[in-house]
């Protein structure tokens, strides 16, 4: 698995769109710090936009990676390794050269700018742990779905639902049940709902972390009230940890079974 | 050497193989032939473990080949399309399938035996379909495995190319080794098979020598056997 791992890192390493990301993230954090000279204010501006970004860019990456290596990845079939070690590795590929172009991408600018002296260094890295985490989720589910969509198309455009789904509907969709339903205790739906997508809990897990009572919402209230500051970070990692292990499983399982 | 039990695939409603049971012993060159569509690619990919079959069981070298992948470094597969990582230089592609096998230096005298030298340092992406035919050749040979699975193996070589690739797979059997084949050109199977195997929706329609085939078909020429096969089957 390793030896595919360093394949496909290298190979994504070569490639433009690594730089791209890269670049992006290092042009976004610099301009925040600029416009906004405070440390925690710019960590919060660059909560609210990697938690859309970073799932859309692992989604749409993933899914890419997928279609565009299956000649290469059928030549590895007929080598003497095991399917689940082409597929794990090629995934742990791209996941760690996106978490890769987003940690220093983030990074550089916050280090040059004094991170360290400052006391935001824990919110930040809890920023960069969930971004990461958000980086295999959102890689292990484009996985998922590629494949189990031979067809292209049907794929990214499967993939693209998804990310808008968890990033946007589902949003809408809980407020409205919370609206509809108002009369009615929803402490626990409003619990499960938040667990449920992994983008929902990134932020509750940040916005814990940062202690700003006025972002929370009435789920972020919920959850601090039920499992208090530190109980509710331990489980929503918990939580955090169990959405990248069911998809990885579910790589496993599916290719498997598959016919090349 | 390689044992098939009634081996049964479909794909959706589409019944590839129903209930193929093949030997194949050690040594000797055996064709696999039949029109297209017939299960070939298929029952190579099972061979392989690259298709999962829905019922039935494969023996590599008198081991069940289910839920293994080390038996795959007996064999060595020469794929149908030559598609290759496109950003890829030719010498990187060779260097990185010797990593994830096996040393080998027989590249070097395959390398030299196809004429691909000046197209070393070149991507693959930028090379003609002959000459990825060559590389993927190549990327074949330079393991010394007892089987060798050729699937379509002259697809896109010139004539002196073809007659190199016909040297290589005599040379080859010198050796002992077993070697499978799917082609449609029929001067080369009949040139350089020791025995046919003909699928026929899905199962095996015929097994023997060449000789014994032009008997059956009562024809003196093996592409007319061939040829009488398909219209007394499909007529």
């Amino acid at each position: 698995m390793l030896k595919i791992l360093k394949y496909s890192f290298y190979d994504l390493m070569r490639s433009r769109w690594s730089y791209v990301y890269f670049a992006f993230y290092l042009l976004l954090s610099v301009v925040l710090l600029f416009l906004n000279s405070d440390l925690s204010k710019a960590v919060i501006t660059l909560m609210n936009v990697i938690i859309v970004l970073v799932p859309l860019i692992g989604t749409i990456f993933g899914v890419m990676y997928y279609y565009n290596s299956k000649e290469f990845t059928e030549l590895l079939l007929a080598q003497p390794l095991k399917r689940s070690s082409i597929f794990l590795g090629q995934y742990l590929g791209v996941a760690l050269s996106l978490s890769m172009s987003l940690v220093l991408g983030l990074g550089l600018p916050f280090i040059f700018y004094g991170l360290f002296r400052s006391n935001a260094i824990w919110d930040f890295s809890l920023l960069i742990i969930t971004g990461t985490f958000l980086t295999f989720i959102f890689t292990a589910l484009a996985f998922n779905i590629a494949l189990s969509n031979e067809n292209k198309i049907k794929g990214f455009g499967f993939a693209i639902l998804v990310w808008l789904f968890l990033a946007i509907i589902y949003d809408g969709l809980f407020l409205m049940s919370l609206i509809i339903f108002e009369d009615y205790p929803l402490d626990k739906l409003s619990l499960i709902g938040t667990m449920l997508n992994p983008i929902d809990l990134s932020r509750t897990l940040i916005l814990l972390k940062l202690d700003i009572s006025a972002l929370l919402g009435y789920t972020g209230a919920v959850f601090k009230q039920f499992f208090g500051t530190n109980f509710g970070l331990i489980v929503s990692f918990i939580m955090l940890v169990l959405w990248v292990i069911f998809p990885v499983y579910r790589i496993v399982y599916k290719s498997k079974r598959k016919d090349f | 050497m390689v044992s098939i039990q009634n081996l049964h695939k479909k794909f959706g409603k589409n019944n590839v193989l129903s209930g193929v049971n093949l030997d194949i012993k050690e040594g000797g060159i055996f064709a696999v032939l039949g029109p297209n569509g017939s299960g070939k690619t298929t029952l190579i990919k099972s061979v392989l473990g690259m298709v999962i079959p829905d019922k039935g069981t494969i023996s590599v070298l008198g081991k069940s080949i289910k839920n293994s992948s080390n038996y795959r470094n007996k064999i060595d597969y020469l794929p149908q399309i030559a598609n290759f990582p496109s950003n890829l230089k030719v010498k990187e592609l060779i260097k990185m399938i010797k990593d994830l096998r096996s040393f080998t230096n027989h590249d070097d005298d395959l390398i030299t035996h196809f004429k691909l030298e000046p197209f070393l340092d070149k991507k693959l992406g930028n090379l003609s379909g002959g000459t990825k035919q060559k590389v993927n050749l190549v990327l074949t040979f330079m393991f010394d495995s007892p089987l060798i699975i050729l699937d379509e193996p002259t697809s896109g070589l010139d004539p002196i190319s073809l007659l190199r690739l016909k040297d290589l797979i005599q040379s080859e059997k010198a050796k002992g080794k077993t070697i499978l084949i799917t082609s449609h050109i029929m001067s080369f199977v009949e040139e350089i098979s020791d025995e046919i195997v003909f699928l026929l929706e899905g199962q095996i329609y015929f097994k023997g020598t060449i000789n014994e085939l032009k008997t059956k078909t009562g024809q003196s020429d093996f592409e007319h056997a061939i040829a009488s096969i398909l219209t007394n089957n499909h007529a």
